[in-house]
């Protein structure tokens, strides 16, 4: 399993890469990995106003459909369009390929998650 | 909660790396490399499944055959010996208790090979009703494996281990010969739309068979990929296209009652039939990009609600969004629109036939 450092981690298993005030998030390696072969995803509308664990988007296997949490608050200034013609990016490089950008609107929630050493922990207890 | 049944495969499929899911109270592999690549194979060259927990009941003595003509909707007297039939048993008010295939090795001896999910259910119905008829009825489950070999080179594979002539066993035929040096019932049926067998031996003998079809380019295929196969071939599962609650007419099985036959349900399937069904199982394909999942519900035009998925998946590599529902008649016209609610979403979809398999093929 892949984990990257530099990245804060939910233990919803999302990743979040912060640039400046903007935060982009996708789902872990881990997360890629218990659902199998990714077949559709569903992306949040441009704009939307999300406040922490609403839902991002839906990411669907072939055998069902996990909700996609937002690890922090904030609004949708870019969804990554790739993903809905090629949903397998996702199994292939989820690092690389995120799901939104989110402007923050409230950075402390960055200090609730978890680095990748305490996320690597964690998914070993999973 | 209880025990999880393990197959005498367990060990294989650990081997193998399949993810394990709790199916039916067994603990069964859902995928080993992937579901599309399993589906795929499948349909391309050749895939290996452990149906070790399928039930198996068998039926002996004088009053066999019309014991089972009681029980089951299809005519168990049109079949010869060695000869294997798709059916299902009904309750009194039409639904079904179970489908299954009859095996007849001759008038006084068949075997039933019925879901996993409804084996115990099925030998109390069958032991329930037996009266006054002189028959032994025996769940011998526990006692044997099977693995289901399919898919286009399915018999060049399974010839290798065997001396018997492979070719010369037809569709819906079975015999009894040696795979791999060891005892087996061989069948030429399966779940998935393609060629292929189903091989039935001991517990013991059963790993042996699975590792050589292995061994030989056979791909390991789960529950995840038998799913979608036998889905987009357009065969029923019970708990989804067919249920207590779902009648043979109404899935679209009528092919597979013969109501000039006595058997358990028929009044009630009569009188459905005079009536004219109310729902109808029919195929949807989306006009844009979704998935419908089970019990999803349906709606017609005027966003009134016609019925509910019964399985619906994104096929794989077809980019295909279809599924299968359970509708009102007057809705389940080929061409028909209707709107499938998708997470609170109303999505467009055209009424089509379920035979996905067939569709640009």
């Amino acid at each position: 399993m892949k984990v990257l450092e530099g990245l804060y981690y939910s233990k919803e298993h999302e990743w979040v890469r912060v640039e400046g005030n903007k935060a982009y998030i996708g789902i872990t390696d881990f997360a890629t990995h218990s659902l199998g072969d990714i077949v559709y995803v569903e992306l949040p509308e441009l704009d939307a106003e999300l406040a922490k664990n609403d839902v991002l988007g839906v990411v669907e296997s072939v055998k069902a459909a996990s909700d996609v949490y937002t690890p922090v608050s904030g609004v949708v200034v870019e969804v990554n369009e790739a993903l809905a013609d090629q949903p397998e990016l996702l199994n292939e490089d989820p690092y690389t390929n995120y799901l939104a950008v989110l402007e923050l609107t409230n950075e402390s929630e960055l200090e609730e998650l978890m680095n990748s050493t305490e996320y690597e922990a964690f998914c070993e207890n999973q | 909660m209880a025990e999880l049944k393990r197959t005498p495969l367990y060990d294989e499929h650990l081997t193998l790396g399949a993810k394990m899911v709790d199916f039916a109270g067994w603990e069964m592999p859902i995928e080993y490399s992937g579901i599309t690549n399993e589906h795929l194979s499948v349909r391309n060259n050749c895939g290996l499944f452990d149906v070790s927990h399928m039930g198996e009941i068998f039926i002996s003595g004088p009053d066999s055959e019309a014991y089972i003509q009681k029980l089951v909707t299809g005519d168990v007297t049109k079949i010869v010996d060695n000869q294997i039939m798709y059916t299902m048993m009904c309750y009194e008010h039409g639904g079904i208790v179970d489908d299954l295939l009859v095996y007849k090795f001759n008038q006084e001896n068949y075997l039933l090979v019925v879901n996993a999910s409804n084996t115990l259910k099925d030998y109390e119905w069958i032991v329930k009703h037996c009266d006054d008829y002189r028959v032994v009825i025996q769940d011998k489950s526990v006692k044997y494996g099977q693995v289901a070999l399919q898919g286009p080179n399915a018999e060049k594979i399974l010839q290798q281990f065997t001396t018997y002539e492979l070719s010369s066993l037809k569709y819906f035929y079975f015999d009894l010969f040696k795979v791999c040096d060891e005892d087996c019932l061989v069948s030429r049926t399966g779940y998935t739309g393609e060629d292929g067998f189903e091989i039935y031996s001991s517990r013991e003998s059963i790993v042996k068979i699975w590792r050589a079809l292995i061994n030989a380019g056979a791909l390991p295929v789960g529950l995840g990929a038998r799913d979608t196969l036998r889905f987009e071939a357009g065969m029923p599962l019970y708990g989804n296209e067919i249920s207590e609650s779902i009648s043979p007419l109404e899935a679209g099985l009528g092919y597979f009652v013969k109501l000039d036959t006595d058997f358990i349900g028929k009044e009630a399937l009569l009188k459905q039939k005079e009536e004219g069904l109310k729902r109808k199982l029919v195929g949807l394909e989306l006009q844009r990009k979704g998935i419908c999942r089970h019990g999803y519900p349906v709606f017609n035009l005027e966003e009134i609600e016609i019925g509910v998925i019964t399985t619906g998946y994104l096929l794989p590599e077809r980019e295909l969004c279809v599924a299968l529902a359970l509708i009102n008649s007057e809705e389940a016209v080929l061409g028909n629109d209707v709107l499938v609610n998708i997470r609170n979403k109303l999505f467009e979809a055209k009424v089509i036939n379920k035979k996905f398999l067939n569709k640009n093929k």
